[in-house]
This record gives C-alpha cells, sequence and structure tokens, in this order.
C-alpha cells in the first residue's frame, strides 16, 4: 500500500486537524504505524453529545477506553470565515476507569483550568503566529460554525502526534425552522429572522455598536428562541460621521418589526450593545412615535447629545478625543472620553421619562466606556423619577465591554477603525477571560428570563415563575 | 377553557440530534392545567405523511415536560421522551402497507412538532397550532465521510467516522428485499466505526449480469474493508438483519477469507444448505413456500418455511465452529422468520461444541422481526417483495408496538455495547 494512496484516502480526514502538509504525511505515517502495531490495545472513544447545537447550548465532552490515569490533552480547533485558526485545549488526567468526562473532570492547565464544561470554546484564542487584534464573529448564520474536538496524549508537547481521536461538531446561531429574511424597505436596511412556527411572536430590534455593518447573529439567535428580531444595519464600518441618520430612521426599523403580520404589536422590545444601547435608550425616553416593551442594553450609556444624531456622537468624541488614553501596548483606552461627557447634563438622556422595563448588562472592567458609571447615573434619574422598579441592572466584575453571547471567546483587545480620524488602532475592550465568560453566559441566560417575562404574556399570576 | 391560549413557548432539545439520541419536549407558559395535544408531522422522502400525537395536561407551573409527564392518550401513552417518534403512524387515508426509511441519509429527517389547544385525535391539518417547531433527526453525524465503492465490482458505501483513525469496521448487511440502505451504516459511523453497507441482492453486477453474486462477493467487500488505510485490519465485525443473518453466520462459520472479531445477528436464522450458495439458499427458502400462512388480514406469514428447524447437519451452520462472540437478536413475536427458535438451537448447538460462552442472546416479547435502529416508526407489517419474487405481498412482520420500540432502544444501546467491547 503506497503512500500516495493513504494520502489519498487521509486527505479529506486530517484537512481539518493538520493544516500543514508535513503534519498531515506525519498523521498518516503514525496511522498505519498504529494499526499494525496496536492489534491489542483499547482504542479511545470520544464522544461530544450533541454534536449539532445551537451556539448557547452546552455539550458534553467524553473520552473512554483510555489506560487509566493516563494524561491527555482535549483540544478544539476553529477554522475560522477570515481564514484565521482559533484554538483551545485542557490537560487532563483519566479515571480509573480510563474515562475523562470534561464536564466533571479537572482541568490541570491549557487554555483554561478547573471543572469548565464549556471551556473549549470560550477560551479559544488565535493560534500561535496569528495577526494581532483578532475577533470572532460569525457572518453567514445560514450555516453552522465547525469546530474540531479531538484528543491527544500527552500534556506538555501533546502537538507533537496526530490525536488519538477526532470528532467534528457543529455550532448553529439558528435552529431548524428559523427563517431569514433581507429587509430593505422604507429605506432601512437590515435582516429579518422569524421563528418557526404559526405565530404571533414577540419582536426584536437588535442594534450593535460602534464598529457598524450587518451583524447578524445575535438576532438569528433570538428567533430561535422565539423572538421575531431585526438585526438593524446603521452605518457602515467608518461612516458613522457621515451616517445620514435621522432618530426616524430606528423608528421606522421598529415599525418594521411591529407591523409585520406575525408579531404581536404590543409586544415589541429593543436590544442594544454599545452605541446600540444609546440609540435604544433614546427611543424609549424620547421616541413619540414607538413604545418598546422592554429595552436590554448592554454596555450601554445614556448619552446623545441635544439634535440626536449619530453624527452627533462622535461629534461629542471629537471633542474630547485629547482624553483618550493607550496602555502599554498602545491599545486605545475610551473610557475616559466617556467619563468627560457624562459631566455635561444636555448630553444626557433624561431616564426619569422612561416607562418600560429597561435591563442593563455591563462589566467593571470596561476600558471602552464608563458603563458602570453611566447605570449609576441612570439608577439616579429613574430613582428620582420613582421609575426604579423598571431598572434591572447587572454588573459583573473583571468583565470587558464586549459581553456576547456564552461561550463565544473573549476579546480582550481587537482591531478597530476609528470613525473620526480612520485609523486603525486596537481598541481595548476589558476584561479577563474567565469570569468575562462567566458573565456572557451568565447574562445571556438573565437577559433571556428577561424578556421572556416581559414580551411572553404569562397566562396567570400562578404560572409566573 | 376556551380562550385561546397565546405565547406557547414549545423547545425540543437538541433541535437536531442524531436518530439514535433522546430528545426533550419542553412546552411552557400555558395555563395551569390546560389541556393540550403535542404532535409530531413527518413528510417521508416518497411523499407520504406520518404523525403521532400525546395528550397532556399542564402542571401548576403552566409546564408539559414529554420526558417527565404521562400522556394520557394519543398514539402512545404514559412517560414515553421518544413517544413521539416511535409511534409515527400513516395519517389517516394513507395507503396500506407503509414502511419508514429513510434512503438519503445525507440530509436530516425533519419532523415537525407542534402545539395543539385540547385533546385532539383527528384533523390537525386543517387547524393552526399554538406553536411548532422543526426538528432535524440525522443518521450521520458531522464530519463522518460517505463514500461509494464501486471496487471488486462491488456496490456499497462506506462511511468513515471523522478523526485520523484508524478505525475498528464492519460490514452491514440488510435482508430479501434487496437494494443498498445506508442509514444503519451510517449510525455506526457516527458511533466511530468505519462501515461498509452492502448491497448483495440487487447490486449492479447482478442487475446487468442477470446471476447472483457468490461468496468471492463478500470476501471482496471484507478484503476492502481491511485494506482500508484508516481501518483497524484485525478488527472487522459483521451486522446482518434477517437474510443478512444467513450470510453473516455463513462467512463467521465457514469463510477462510474472513476473520471477524464479533458478529451481530437480528432476526435471523442458522437454517440454510450449509454448502449452498446465495441464489440456492434463497431457492432452499422458496421451495418451502408452500408453508406460507395468512393472518385474518391477508397477511403473509413466512416463519413456518424453515420450521421445524431441521436436525439434519447438512441445513444448518455449524455455530460451534466460530470463533468470535456472537451477539443474536431476536423477536419472539417475529412472524416472518423463526428467530427465536432459531436462537435457542444456536445455543444448543454451542452448548454442545463448548463455545457458548461467545454467545449472548436477546430475546424480546412481542418484538416483531424488524428491528430497527431506536425510534424508527414500527411495522407490524408492510408491503414486501423479496428478490426472487415476482410481486408484492403483504409480510406480517410481528410486534406490538409498544414493547416493539422497546426491544429496539434497548437491543441497540447492548449492540453498540456489544461492538464497543468487541472491537475498541
Amino acid at each position: 500500500m503506497s503512500l500516495e494512496r493513504c494520502l489519498s484516502f487521509s486527505r479529506a480526514t486530517l484537512r481539518s486537524v493538520c493544516f500543514t502538509k508535513q503534519h498531515l504525511q506525519r498523521c498518516v505515517h503514525i496511522c498505519v504505524r498504529r494499526s499494525s502495531t496496536m492489534s491489542q490495545a483499547a482504542l479511545p472513544i470520544l464522544s461530544v453529545f450533541p454534536s449539532r447545537a445551537l451556539v448557547d447550548e452546552k455539550f458534553k465532552v467524553l473520552v473512554e477506553n483510555l489506560p487509566p490515569g493516563c494524561p491527555v490533552t482535549i483540544h478544539s480547533l476553529h477554522h475560522s470565515e477570515d481564514q484565521d485558526y482559533w484554538e483551545a485545549y485542557g490537560h487532563y488526567i483519566s479515571d480509573d476507569r480510563g474515562k475523562v468526562s470534561v464536564s466533571d473532570d479537572l482541568s490541570f492547565g491549557g487554555t483554561y483550568t478547573g471543572k469548565e464544561p464549556m471551556g473549549l470554546l470560550w477560551s479559544m484564542r488565535p493560534v500561535l503566529g496569528s495577526r494581532k487584534g483578532l475577533r470572532l464573529r460569525k457572518m453567514n448564520v445560514c450555516t453552522p460554525m465547525l469546530m474540531d474536538i479531538s484528543v491527544y496524549s500527552r500534556h506538555d508537547g501533546f502537538r507533537d502526534q496526530a490525536p488519538l481521536a477526532s470528532v467534528l461538531i457543529e455550532r448553529w446561531y439558528m435552529a431548524p425552522g428559523v427563517r431569514r429574511i433581507d429587509i430593505r424597505e422604507r429605506g432601512v436596511r437590515g435582516t429579518l429572522f422569524i421563528p418557526p412556527g404559526p405565530g404571533p411572536f414577540p419582536g426584536l430590534l437588535d442594534m450593535w455598536g460602534g464598529g457598524g455593518g450587518l451583524l447578524e447573529y445575535r438576532s438569528a439567535l433570538l428567533a430561535s428562541h422565539g423572538y421575531v428580531s431585526l438585526a438593524l444595519e446603521y452605518f457602515s464600518p467608518g461612516q458613522l460621521q457621515t451616517a445620514d441618520l435621522e432618530f426616524n430612521y430606528f423608528e421606522t426599523a421598529f415599525n418594521i418589526v411591529k407591523d409585520h403580520p406575525q408579531v404581536m404589536p404590543h409586544r415589541v422590545g429593543i436590544f442594544g450593545l454599545s452605541l446600540g444601547s444609546i440609540v435604544t435608550m433614546a427611543l424609549a425616553v424620547e421616541s413619540r412615535i414607538v413604545r418598546p416593551r422592554c429595552c436590554v442594553c448592554i454596555s450601554g450609556n445614556h448619552c446623545f447629545p441635544p439634535g440626536r444624531t449619530l453624527a452627533g456622537i462622535t461629534g461629542e468624541v471629537d471633542m474630547n478625543y485629547d482624553k483618550v488614553r493607550v496602555d502599554e501596548n498602545n491599545y486605545h483606552i475610551w473610557r475616559d472620553v466617556g467619563l468627560a461627557i457624562m459631566k455635561e447634563p444636555s448630553s444626557k438622556l433624561d431616564m426619569g421619562k422612561i416607562n418600560c422595563p429597561i435591563l442593563l448588562v455591563n462589566g467593571h472592567d470596561d476600558q471602552n466606556w464608563p458603563t458602570v458609571e453611566s447605570a449609576e447615573d441612570i439608577a439616579e434619574m429613574m430613582r428620582a423619577a420613582g421609575k426604579e422598579h423598571l431598572l434591572t441592572r447587572l454588573e459583573y466584575p473583571d468583565t470587558g465591554h464586549l459581553i456576547e453571547p456564552p461561550f463565544s471567546p473573549h476579546f480582550r483587545a481587537t482591531n478597530f477603525i476609528v470613525n473620526l480620524t480612520k485609523e486603525k488602532v486596537i481598541m481595548l475592550w476589558g476584561g479577563q477571560t474567565k469570569p468575562h465568560s462567566d458573565a456572557q453566559e451568565d447574562s445571556w441566560r438573565r437577559i433571556l428570563t428577561f424578556l421572556q417575562q416581559h414580551l411572553y404574556c404569562s397566562p396567570s399570576p400562578k404560572a409566573r415563575l | 377553557m376556551d380562550r385561546k391560549q397565546c405565547c406557547v413557548k414549545l423547545s425540543v432539545q437538541p433541535s437536531r440530534g442524531l436518530m439514535d439520541e433522546k430528545f426533550i419536549v419542553l412546552v411552557q407558559n400555558v395555563w395551569p392545567g390546560f389541556q393540550l395535544t403535542v404532535h409530531a408531522l413527518h413528510q417521508c422522502e416518497d411523499g407520504h405523511s406520518w404523525e403521532a400525537f400525546g395528550h397532556y395536561a399542564a402542571d401548576a407551573t403552566g409546564t408539559v415536560n414529554v420526558s417527565e409527564d404521562p400522556s394520557l392518550g394519543g398514539t402512545y401513552s404514559g412517560v414515553e421522551p421518544m413517544g413521539l417518534l416511535w409511534s409515527l403512524r400513516p395519517v389517516p387515508g394513507s395507503k396500506p402497507g407503509l414502511r419508514m426509511r429513510k434512503m438519503n441519509v445525507q440530509t436530516p429527517m425533519e419532523v415537525t412538532i407542534s402545539v395543539y389547544q385540547g385533546h385532539q385525535t383527528e384533523g390537525f391539518v386543517d387547524q393552526v397550532p399554538l406553536a411548532g417547531v422543526l426538528v432535524e433527526r440525522w443518521y450521520m453525524a458531522p464530519g463522518v465521510r460517505r463514500i461509494p465503492i464501486t471496487e471488486g465490482g462491488l456496490t456499497a458505501t462506506l462511511f468513515l467516522p471523522p478523526g485520523p483513525g484508524p478505525f475498528p469496521g464492519l460490514l452491514d448487511l440488510w435482508g430479501g428485499g434487496g437494494k443498498l440502505v445506508e442509514y444503519r451504516a451510517s449510525l455506526l459511523a457516527s458511533h466511530g466505526i468505519a462501515s461498509l453497507a452492502l448491497d448483495y441482492l440487487t447490486p449492479k453486477i447482478t442487475i446487468e449480469t442477470r446471476k447472483m453474486v457468490g461468496i468471492e462477493y463478500f470476501e471482496t467487500a471484507y478484503r476492502v474493508l481491511q485494506q482500508h488505510p484508516q481501518v483497524f485490519s484485525s478488527r472487522i465485525a459483521m451486522l446482518g438483519l434477517s437474510f443478512g443473518t444467513s450470510i453473516t453466520l455463513k462467512m463467521a462459520a465457514y469463510s477462510e477469507v474472513v476473520k471477524l472479531r464479533c458478529a451481530v445477528c437480528v432476526s435471523g436464522s442458522h437454517v440454510q444448505p450449509v454448502d449452498g450458495s446465495v441464489e440456492q439458499i434463497l431457492g432452499y427458502f422458496h421451495k418451502n413456500s408452500g408453508k406460507t400462512r395468512f393472518s385474518d388480514e391477508n397477511e403473509a406469514i413466512w416463519r413456518d418455511l424453515l420450521l421445524p428447524i431441521p436436525t439434519d447437519s447438512s441445513l444448518k451452520v455449524d455455530v460451534g465452529r466460530l470463533q468470535c462472540p456472537l451477539l443474536l437478536v431476536v423477536g419472539e413475536d417475529d412472524q416472518n422468520w423463526p428467530a427465536y427458535e432459531s436462537a435457542m438451537d444456536m445455543k444448543e448447538m454451542m452448548e454442545r461444541a463448548g463455545n457458548s460462552h461467545l454467545l449472548t442472546i436477546l430475546s424480546y416479547p412481542n418484538a416483531g422481526h424488524l428491528i430497527e435502529p431506536p425510534y424508527t416508526p414500527h411495522a407490524r407489517s408492510s408491503f414486501f417483495r423479496t428478490v426472487n419474487a415476482r410481486e408484492k405481498m403483504m409480510a406480517l412482520w410481528g410486534g406490538e408496538t409498544v414493547a416493539h420500540s422497546r426491544a429496539q432502544e434497548d437491543a441497540w444501546r447492548k449492540t453498540l455495547v456489544f461492538l464497543r467491547e468487541n472491537l475498541f
């Protein structure tokens, strides 16, 4: 049996775990040798349940049939849409029955330690040699994220050999039956996601932040949880200043959701992150056209200068740009810009005027914006107006600005184009990986509960948990 | 309460699962005590619609959990987490004699799970449900590779698990209906076994030459598997159902080429002319077709064709010669083959020969002939044509649905354990 035949059979298999030709050849050699020498040895069995899941679902990773007390490394690898490789791994020791259960056992090293059922996902980071400042975001939500989960023998130097076993898993943002519809109407640009089933459903207007563009993944996930969700595009990356956007753009977007035949018109909420949060709060407080049923604001603030245009926001940032600091790595820290802006009362929305429940989710280590200070101020305003019963605050220690859906890797600092200067910088978002990941997991669960409580009707007080 | 229940939350987890995985169906946000029907609808590849449903009453928190709460009626009753799948049956008005089999394993089986108000038994298609979700059931795990095999004149499909290997191998044989049936092999590959689904009654070579294959065909299949660079050449098993059992036992006991690590025989028999070719074995069965009986519904009962179990040793595979572990799976209500009687006879033969420590028998009361992967709807009878018959007949397979479905679930789990113990 020739090496060529080996390679041609194995190429497809090993492409995802061996990304160099040399590594590929080594794997095949080892495979052939192993076959003939291992006639008595047990074959390790690796399984991940479920193998196809939504991105916010947990999985169980199990290795069986190992020798007892055997050191192994469990490794995850993802090849992103941007062609970067992301990985995570944990060092484990099999028990007396030759089993390793990632959900139950402790990792003794790697990209995460301790008992971490989902560590193989949230602790992922770009492999050595990757470009700097990367962020992992799925742009095409109609296909799943593919991950190779492998088990290697040993801890140190585990990469020197082919894995003992490897499986492929799928992580989806869209549940089966969720429909994706391009929206280009009434001047609004976005993507609408509709859950399966007859409906009617509650609705959500979903907005991301200052990076711009059209990010669909959170809306797809919200639709998978039963909400008609509109991912809104409101400016192109780097184009915030010239974005010809009036407040009315967002009101129209809200109404597109509200007017949809499968949406319950009185149960439409707004979901925003960062800049999207500002818009969310502005709509809740100042709009005479829309009445959101509830709001979720992640890493947001209530600073919206008079005039209420997005260009106005950049104007304020411009004026305080001298407050931008850099850290020892030359990463941009913008939180002092935010603190300066907050000192100007006319820059702030009067949150006392809000009439719907609002959930604020923030990180104490947010280096991009003083979101916790903003939340304090919002709480003050609402207390003074007798509205504090509408406010829920979630604030997490050592958590940064980019609070994403659970099990997403933590991005402490990533590439960003500054709208004002068109500079490419690395923006420091903050957070320490483990606490930040805990915050992502915890906040998502609470966000879903909050949305369910306010947007899905409860038939009787007794039924409310 | 007549007021329409709104905002019902229905979820199924996982929404994308393998065929042999369980799911949890949860209905939330209904009124406490609310009566509802959870309904499953599936349109199979040949266009027929299948449905199942259970009647439930919500608890004090307004929740129904199909895995924990009892169905009060419908196509299944009691606490049945997977009843919505295994009790699927053709919708009213369908043709008789249908059987559900997925031929394209690269796409999932799609099932729509819905909630309807009240305890309904019919007319689902005319009503708007309170909620509905789509569930995918896959025969192939992500990363499993499907490779058509034509070398050596074979008509087969190889399913390779993901990963570098090497993997244990398995030859997968179905029964007298022929065709290339892939779904069990793809499911086994999803469990880490490189599995070759083999068409041995209607392969291309038989269609073209009008001649049935010989023993060398199976030996070629074994060799193809053995020589694959990602297959562990000394860890190959064989799994046969019905007539596939006849071939499996023959290979296991007599072949010089095929050296099995273990064998699984489902719903079959060792009774066959020992020196016969495939064609001659089929001919032997046909010779006895006068013993066919018919049920009250005119369904053909073929179990008597091989009864009584012969005492003549030239008419049964000498299982005393076996040197590998053997798992026999039989349904005691098998109306198609005398699988139970054969299993008892094999046990006796092996006890006399001193190799009965290799034998495990799983015998299920009230289970029929078609012991399929778990949650496959039970077909007590269906239209069937053996390859050498001229026309389709209604064949009685046997089995009572609940017992048969439990048998499928249990047998599959134990088969996987058996394969794991012997191959890994």
